[in-house]
């Protein structure tokens, strides 16, 4: 099977460590990660923000870098979401076929048990985009179950938005912070030392939230708690 | 042009992605939901419901429904009493402390609003959601009478009852006005929070009249 | 801001979203009264939809049969108009508010009548009537709870259930202390803030006025088109007063309310109430099929409403909209909505749904915010009874105010220019890698500890109540590069 990452843009620049774990853990199961170089982005920003025309070559672009692929696996819920649901609509054609890292886990390779060790109390936000618009139901929980060591605990009101949206978060600030502050007290209710997810962008959005308050909780995607292992000094 | 040409024309002109020779009935419509959620006993189950509106329910047999019929009537000091034509003698009390108003020739508003209460039966009953349905069939005459008296109570017989909307809505004849019931009036516009009685009758009591529940 | 009620669909003088939400996010008491109510509202509603094990599936049939109305609506609306003049009604067609608003108003006159009851209505809001009544002399009194509360108050409806969840208890027992009186019958010596004396106060207060009423404006939830049957679906009783105490009806429906035949109002009706108030079946719904001698009104209007719904019927992927059976179970999960309350979106129809009605209704030059009022979530999507794909529509409507802003006008919005540049920047993995580096750079200047604080300029809104991460010194395109040298295919000649 071969198997291509889609880092996807935003985690590229800001959470290159999500795509390293990505690889760490699929190889660790026995797979080969291949990289095409020459992907850039899904078009979702320009997209969801209204701008189609500047999105199309993006989608054009996706496909053609994916094609040949038998699964591209992305560490992002939202991005996958968008080429899954949206690229037939600016290209024409069905895209490849794309797996968030979760759905690629339970689905494709039939693995809940990663061999993971991760010996923290976590709590875990389900993205609306991987709740309602992938819907990958409880894979992610499965798979954090599954990690040794782990002090997993329930998150309150979790399906409720975490007010990041996107550029909804700057053109709709006020609201999306008074979401923010609603979804960062359910998180230190919890008093998780860890707060993970399936998507970056809601973490930045929520962890710099957390941080801005001095909360001491910390934000990590959930590639990187799989892949974590006894060897590692976490 | 005048208005309806001017709105069918331009209903027209925006379903022009619709194919000429496309009809209503080729759009699927999958009816693969359940025709009935009632279950096994019906009865039971619409006499849980109707009671969960707070509305309250009296089990009879039939040779006692007279008689829960009076007690029901006298335990809410029921001192006059509209009885639409056509209720069945078998239900009504032969006497009692209250003053008969029929409606014949028909109540003015004023005279149903001065009303304490008011007796009917119902055409249908319906046991998933507890409503019983008016048509204004013998014994219960014109929508007016079961609106404005703030007590109505309702004799349903246990063959009346269905078990769910689809098959009480077949047994309906929507050329009739129709009011389908179920508790007492009750708003949410406080706070989302559910308050029985509003303008509808307030008191609603219904008495069932089939075999005996088995305790 | 004007004093009015209302002003038809759009009320021009509000805010664009973003500011009018600040003004709410501000108000901590509307905040406390929408998180109570909403939270009520939502539990009530997933226990009663989970009690059906075959919601799915009436789900879809709603959709289905919404779908099949829609794409045959002129047929369907010819012969809901023979059977309900075969009834004994009468159809009247208006291609816009001031119509119907004139064909209200002159049967209103021709009834004799200087007053009129009204059940609640969208439909009604939505075209001004109560003003254009109020203009002709003719005083039109609301009759449902949340209506009267807001009528009263002076006030705009929030909410499409429940116009008045903005206001509390307590807030609603100052309004009807201070202004019965001055409408009819005042409120009565001492009254509390019990939800159920407040209740009593209405009825005291509305009782005299159904029972003198010549005249009542209804909206519809539905009319059948093979039988001529319209029906309303309401909970107080003051619908059934409306429907059954005045000699003249006239029911004000949008277009879209028909419905092919009277079986399939069983999915509706188990659709709707358990979606609306979270109950397997409101209090009361009625049905009648033109006039019914010695029983109601003698007299009966059925006015069809188009403003704007064929504009919307014009577009094959917002005219999902028009299937809305205006539970608002949209509104109670929309966690925009729970914060910011009704009023931000300056239109009678708020929350997701009216994201999206209302700039198809009234074009989304009048209303270019709404469509981004949305953090896109879903979870509107997945309450709607009919399946109305929100998030796709509100994403649809978006391109449709970025196009709008580059044909008006002639220089780009600076937004415009900022994803001009980011889609460059995102052409090529070269290009991108050289923007990465510009904005690593930039960043060092602006971190500490790893984290970036406040912001200057438009990231300010971002950075008000987030920190922000410092970009690592090595993106995932490079580390690869690094580690694995000979599968490295550079992107440098694309």
């Amino acid at each position: 099977m071969r198997v291509a990452l889609f880092i996807t843009c935003f985690n590229d620049t800001l959470y290159p460590e999500t795509g390293k774990a990505v690889v760490r853990l699929l190889e660790r199961l026995g797979h080969t990660v291949e990289f095409p170089a020459d992907q850039t982005c899904c078009g979702q920003m320009h997209f969801n923000t209204g701008y189609r025309p500047e999105a199309t070559p993006l989608a054009r672009r996706f496909a053609e870098v994916f094609a040949g692929y038998d699964a591209v696996v992305s560490p992002s819920a939202s991005c996958t979401g968008m080429v899954r649901d949206s690229h037939e609509l600016l290209t024409g054609s069905r895209p490849p076929q794309v797996y968030e890292l979760s759905e690629f886990l339970v689905d494709v390779l039939g693995v809940t048990d990663v061999g993971a060790y991760f010996p923290h109390r976590v709590t875990y936000h389900p993205t609306c985009h991987s709740l309602r618009m992938l819907r990958v139901g409880d894979r992610p929980l499965r798979l954090l179950r599954a990690v040794k060591g782990i002090d997993l605990v329930e998150l309150p009101a979790a399906d409720s938005c975490c007010g990041f949206g996107g550029t909804f978060a700057l053109k709709n600030a006020g609201t999306s912070a008074a979401m923010l502050a609603d979804k960062a007290d359910c998180v230190l209710r919890t008093g998780a030392e860890v707060l993970s997810a399936a998507d970056n962008s809601c973490l930045m959005h929520i962890g710099g939230g957390l941080s801005r308050i001095r909360s001491g909780v910390r934000t990590l995607h959930l590639a990187e708690i799989l892949a974590a292992t006894e060897g590692d000094a976490r | 042009m005048n208005a309806r040409d001017t709105v069918l024309g331009r209903i027209r002109a925006a379903l022009a992605d619709v194919p000429a020779d496309e009809a209503p009935q080729d759009v699927p419509v999958a009816r693969d939901y359940l025709a009935d959620h009632a279950g096994a006993d019906p009865t039971g189950l619409f006499a849980d419901r109707v009671a969960d509106y707070r509305a309250e329910v009296v089990r009879t047999a039939p040779a006692d429904a007279k008689q829960a019929v009076a007690e029901a009537l006298r335990r809410r000091g029921v001192r006059s009493l509209v009885v639409p034509p056509g209720f069945p003698e078998e239900f009504l009390p032969d006497d009692g402390p209250w003053q008969r108003l029929g409606d014949d020739p028909q109540l003015t508003v004023a005279e149903l609003d001065a009303a304490d209460g008011v007796l009917t039966t119902a055409a249908v009953g319906i046991a998933v959601t507890g409503t019983i349905v008016l048509d204004t069939g013998p014994g219960q005459g014109r929508r007016a009478l079961t609106l404005l008296p703030d007590y109505h109570l309702c004799v349903v017989r246990e063959e009346q009852i269905v078990g769910d909307v689809p098959e009480a809505l077949a047994a309906l004849d929507p050329a009739r006005p129709l009011t389908f019931v179920s508790g007492p009036s009750a708003t949410s516009d406080i706070e989302l929070d559910r308050v029985e009685g509003v303008h509808g009758p307030r008191t609603l009591v219904v008495v069932l009249v089939g075999a005996e529940p088995v305790v | 801001m004007t004093t009015g009620t209302g002003d038809g669909l759009v009320w021009l003088d509000t805010p664009a979203f973003p500011e009018a939400a600040r003004t709410a996010l501000a108000d901590t008491q509307l905040r406390g009264n929408l998180r109570r109510a909403t939270g009520t509202i939502r539990d009530k509603r997933l226990a009663v939809t989970g009690e059906l094990a075959d919601w799915e599936q009436l789900r879809a049939a709603g959709a289905a049969l919404k779908r099949r109305t829609l794409r045959h609506l002129d047929c369907y609306l010819v012969e809901l108009e023979e059977s309900v003049t075969r009834a004994g009604g009468t159809v009247h067609w208006a291609a816009d508010a001031d119509q119907a608003n004139r064909i209200v108003t002159e049967l209103v006159r021709a009834a004799g009548a200087d007053e009129v009851v009204k059940v609640k209505s969208m439909a009604t809001q939505e075209i001004g009537l109560n003003e254009a009544l109020a203009e002709a002399g003719i005083a039109a009194y609301e009759t449902d709870l949340a209506e009267l509360i807001v009528q009263l108050g002076g006030d705009r409806p929030s909410h499409i259930l429940v116009p008045a969840i903005h206001r509390n208890r307590g807030e609603i027992q100052g309004i009807f202390r201070r202004e019965m009186a001055a409408w009819g019958r005042p409120a009565p010596e001492g009254l509390t803030d019990e939800p159920r004396a407040l209740a009593e106060a209405a009825r005291l207060h509305l009782r005299e006025k159904f029972l003198r009423a010549r005249v009542a404006v209804s909206g519809a939830n539905f009319a059948i088109a093979g039988t001529g049957t319209v029906g309303v679906v309401e909970s107080e009783g003051n619908g059934r007063m409306c429907l059954t105490l005045p000699q003249t009806l006239i029911t004000v429906m949008g277009i879209e309310k028909v419905l092919p035949a009277w079986s399939d109002l069983e999915v509706f009706l188990q659709l709707l109430p358990r979606s609306s108030t979270g109950e397997r079946m409101n209090p009361y719904t009625s049905t009648w099929t033109g006039r019914t001698p010695g029983d109601g009104p003698q007299d009966f209007h059925l006015v069809l409403l188009d403003n704007g719904r064929t504009a919307t019927l014009a577009d094959t992927v917002g005219r999902q909209a028009l299937a809305c059976i205006r539970c608002s179970a949209c509104l109670n999960v929309c966690p925009v909505y729970e914060r910011t309350g009704g009023h931000a979106y300056g239109s009678v129809y708020p929350g997701p749904i009216g994201a999206v009605l209302t700039p198809q209704l009234a074009g989304v030059d009048k209303a270019p915010s709404l469509p981004f009022a949305s953090t896109l979530c879903g979870a509107c999507y997945d309450a709607c009874p009919v399946k109305i794909n929100i998030p796709e529509v509100l994403a649809h409507l978006r391109a449709e105010v970025v196009e709008s802003k580059r044909r008006s006008h002639r220089a780009p919005t600076p937004e415009a220019l900022v994803m001009r540049a980011a889609a460059a920047a995102l052409a090529t993995p070269r290009r991108l890698s050289a923007a990465q580096r510009s904005a690593r750079l930039g960043s060092h200047l602006l971190a500490r500890k790893g984290r970036i604080g406040r912001l200057p300029g438009p990231l300010r809104a971002w950075s008000d109540s987030r920190d922000s991460p410092q970009p690592p010194a090595e993106t995932f395109h490079a580390w690869w590069r690094r580690t694995h040298p000979g599968e490295t295919r550079s992107g440098e000649s694309r």
